[in-house]
């Protein structure tokens, strides 16, 4: 364990430890002081309600787990013990997070702090366990805000850092921790666990209990309003909130990397700073684009990677600072809006928007669905005509990445199915590319 | 049964008046009544249904905490909430002086249907809370249609030119009696000795107080605003709404109707009833109607060591 009786020298340092992203994201919490946690199982997350309830148990932690009977009920419960004072934490993935989305909304509007850990996976149908965004993109417009990491040692700052965030005066909005499910939940990585009195002074114990839910004063949470401008009110003061949690990330973000050394900005750049070409990716995924990065780099290629950690409140200006400078940028959703597209290069093309031209040429990919893999063939190739886009300024609709390699097996398992394909392979729908699984 | 003297002491107009509930409205009354039974340190967690407007922004009846939390989870927000004060407690952030009652307020519907895992679930955990459970019998804040506690023969916006509601009234009370909460009981507004009695006996119980009260509803049931008592203690008298209390695993009837009156006089007070009557009477429904109250007190009776006589 760290810091306690080992003695007070050892207690200055930190400790690094291998720990999977689950397993950083309930040190997290342990790191944090949880007052209370409401729970309820699914996988990939099932792994961090077992850790903390563990620690409940022996002592290590102080406070309470409850097992739920569903999401929607754990995040009511989170709602109301945050209101109360509770530090609070929780953790979600895939249907649990859509089955509690009603109270998300709920929630978010009474301005109470918590922070959740969604570990991302796709959502039925078809079933999968594995990794995509649609799950926590669907939580984009409650007024959630929105922390997305790459590592485990990024999972752990952030539920440390989200716990500051949240609670702040001027933000008091729930706080989601994002990682991909297997590819981060189940990797072990070294993680650097802050030392415990370090991180007590960085998030001292909840001061600002809410005397709304004491009792005996007539005050009132979550209630109706009677018209629209009431409700229009309440809903910018969210925006507002929102919008001005930003700079306050800022602050916190200092102080954190007094304590830790890391920094942790609201987006993350890889070899910008002479780059003529950017790939934008979230999550896990950015792992696999920074090498294509090094690769393409080593090939003469001006790119690089820029990865928003934080998607709400969406870090617009400096986004379009970054890419506005750019000759092609290329979009990488691993989140699909049927009949829209990529939902992450919507949003990107609005920050560009607000830039006077010339702007980049924006392209966009689809890839990474339910958990599929995403090769550094495939981002060197999107680089490729993105770099043919800027040039020729005509830029090719969205593409939805497949090899011709997954085309060929997908037919065995329709010929299993005695199903006919719906549709022919070629571009848009496939590459051309072959496999490259290296 | 008598209340002991002393024992109750409600403190009248705790509950500002001018809400905009309808007139004669029974769930009102029995929030009112069991508000000034419990005082002021209580928590009102709510569902979605008529009463939560009663606390529009920035308006409050009460002088007491109020949270709505959804139609579904009124209960699991309790659940949340006792957590969180027991923690902050424990840990010494609050003073623990007083005892805060968190009651969770919701409608027929929400604890018929939608409301009903969360319920289970705070009982299985053996919650200490209270939950009332204002039966209107329908679906009131919506315009009135048919719920699960819809009893049969009713119209309601849903039923509302057949023959009315086609099932019987679902058996809210064996449901949470089958998770043998601390405490059960059956009220209405139109009984505020009965009520008050039951209310004092839940405060020493810990754990789980459920109670659920028929809420006359002038709107939706169709009857003159000012006849909401008596419409309230025909429920009654008829055997319609039985009073009872379950302790220890052990139901009570706290008032024996006797004799009981026909279920007709208490249909023919309503206009959700008026079709079984005219144009042509509807002996078979009416009848049916009757044999299933009649059936449920003798096998109440039945049950009982000493037969008490209807
Ligand atoms: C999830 C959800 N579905 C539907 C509604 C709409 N709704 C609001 S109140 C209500 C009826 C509630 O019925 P009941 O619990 O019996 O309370 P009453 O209105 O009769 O007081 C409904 C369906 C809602 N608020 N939330
Ligand atoms: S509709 Fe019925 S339950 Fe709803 S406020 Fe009116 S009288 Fe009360
Ligand atoms: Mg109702």
């Amino acid at each position: 364990m760290i810091a306690g009786s080992e003695g007070s020298q050892r207690s200055q340092r930190s400790e690094r430890r291998l720990l999977t992203g689950n397993q950083a994201a309930a040190w997290g919490a342990r790191l944090g002081g949880v007052d209370y946690v409401p729970a309820f199982p699914i996988t990939p997350q099932t792994e961090i309600i077992e850790a903390l309830a563990a620690w409940f148990d022996d002592g290590s932690l102080m406070g309470r787990l409850t097992m739920f009977e569903s999401e929607h009920s754990m995040m009511t419960a989170a709602g109301t013990a945050a209101a109360a004072g509770a530090r609070t934490f929780t953790a979600t993935s895939s249907q649990g997070l859509l089955y509690s989305l009603e109270m998300m909304y709920a929630v978010a509007g009474w301005r109470v702090p918590f922070v959740m850990v969604n570990v991302s996976r796709g959502l039925a149908s078809p079933i999968t366990l594995e990794s995509d965004h649609n799950d926590v993109l669907a939580a984009r417009d409650t007024g959630f805000l929105q922390i997305h990491c790459a590592t485990a040692q990024e999972v752990l700052d952030a539920v440390l850092i989200a716990f500051r965030w949240s609670e702040d005066r001027r933000v008091r909005l729930p706080v989601i921790v994002n990682q991909d499910g297997f590819s981060l939940s189940f990797t072990r990585e070294p993680v650097d666990i802050p030392n415990e009195d370090a991180v007590r002074a960085f998030l001292p114990t909840r001061g600002d209990l809410d005397e709304t839910l004491s009792g005996p004063s007539p005050q009132s949470l979550g209630v109706a309003v009677l018209d629209g401008s009431t409700y229009s009110y309440f809903r910018y003061q969210m925006e507002r909130a929102a919008q001005g949690a930003l700079p306050v990330l800022l602050d916190i973000e200092k102080e954190f990397e007094s304590m830790t050394g890391r920094r942790f900005l609201p987006i993350d750049e890889y070899r910008m700073h002479d780059a003529e070409m950017a790939i934008v990716v979230v999550g896990s995924l950015g792992t696999q684009a920074m090498v294509a990065v090094d690769e393409m780099r080593a090939e003469g290629v001006r790119v690089g990677l820029v990865r928003p950690r934080v998607l709400r409140p969406f870090p617009r200006n400096a986004l379009a600072l970054t890419l506005g400078r750019m000759r092609g940028v290329a979009v990488v959703d691993q989140d699909l809006s049927p009949g829209f597209g990529g939902i992450l290069h919507g949003e990107i093309a609005a920050a560009l928007y607000a830039r006077p031209e010339p702007r980049p040429s924006l392209t966009s990919y689809i890839g990474g669905l339910g958990g599929r893999f995403v090769s550094v063939t495939e981002f060197k190739r999107i680089v490729d005509e993105t770099v043919v886009a800027s040039i020729t300024g005509h830029v090719p609709p969205p593409r939805l990445l497949f090899t011709d390699e997954e085309a060929r097996s997908i037919r065995m398992l329709q010929q299993i199915a005695d199903d006919a394909p719906q549709y022919e392979l070629g571009a848009p729908f496939a590459s051309g590319l072959e496999g490259d699984r290296a | 049964m008598s209340a002991g003297r002393g024992a109750v002491t409600p403190r009248p107009h705790l509950m500002a008046s001018g809400t905009s509930m309808c007139p004669g409205c029974g769930g009102l009354q029995v929030v009112k009544q069991i508000y000034e039974h419990l005082g002021r340190d209580v928590v009102f967690v709510n569902a979605a249904g008529c009463l939560t407007l009663l606390a529009p922004y920035p308006t409050t009846p009460f002088q007491s905490s109020w949270i709505y939390t959804s139609m579904a989870s009124a209960p699991a927000g309790a659940q949340g909430l006792v957590d969180a004060i027991e923690v902050l407690r424990s840990k010494g952030r609050i003073s623990g002086r007083r005892r805060i009652h968190v009651v969770v307020l919701t409608g027929d519907g929400a604890a018929n249907g939608i409301g009903l895992s969360s319920t289970s679930g705070a009982l299985d955990r053996r919650l200490d809370f209270y939950y009332l459970c204002y039966d209107n019998e329908g679906y009131g804040n919506t315009g009135h249609q048919t719920s699960p506690a819809t009893p049969e023969g009713a119209r309601t916006s849903t039923d509302a030119l057949g023959p009315g509601c086609s099932q019987p009234k679902k058996d809210l009370f064996s449901i949470w009696a089958a998770h043998e909460p601390s405490y059960l009981a059956t009220v209405i507004g139109a009984e505020p000795q009965d009520l008050a009695r039951k209310v004092e006996r839940a405060r020493g119980c810990q754990g789980p107080k459920m109670f659920i009260a028929l809420a006359p509803c002038p709107t939706g049931w169709g009857f003159d605003p000012k006849d909401a008592g008596r419409i309230g203690h025909l429920a009654v008298s008829t055997g319609v709404w039985a009073l009872r209390e379950r302790v220890d695993g052990k139901t009570v009837h706290t008032k024996i109707p006797r004799p009981r009156r026909l279920v007709e006089d208490y249909l023919r007070a309503q206009k959700r009833f008026q079709h079984l009557f005219s144009p042509v009477r509807r002996d078979d429904v009416i009848q049916r109607i009757q044999a299933r109250i009649t059936d449920a007190w003798e096998d109440w009776f039945r049950g009982q060591p000493t037969r008490p006589r209807a």
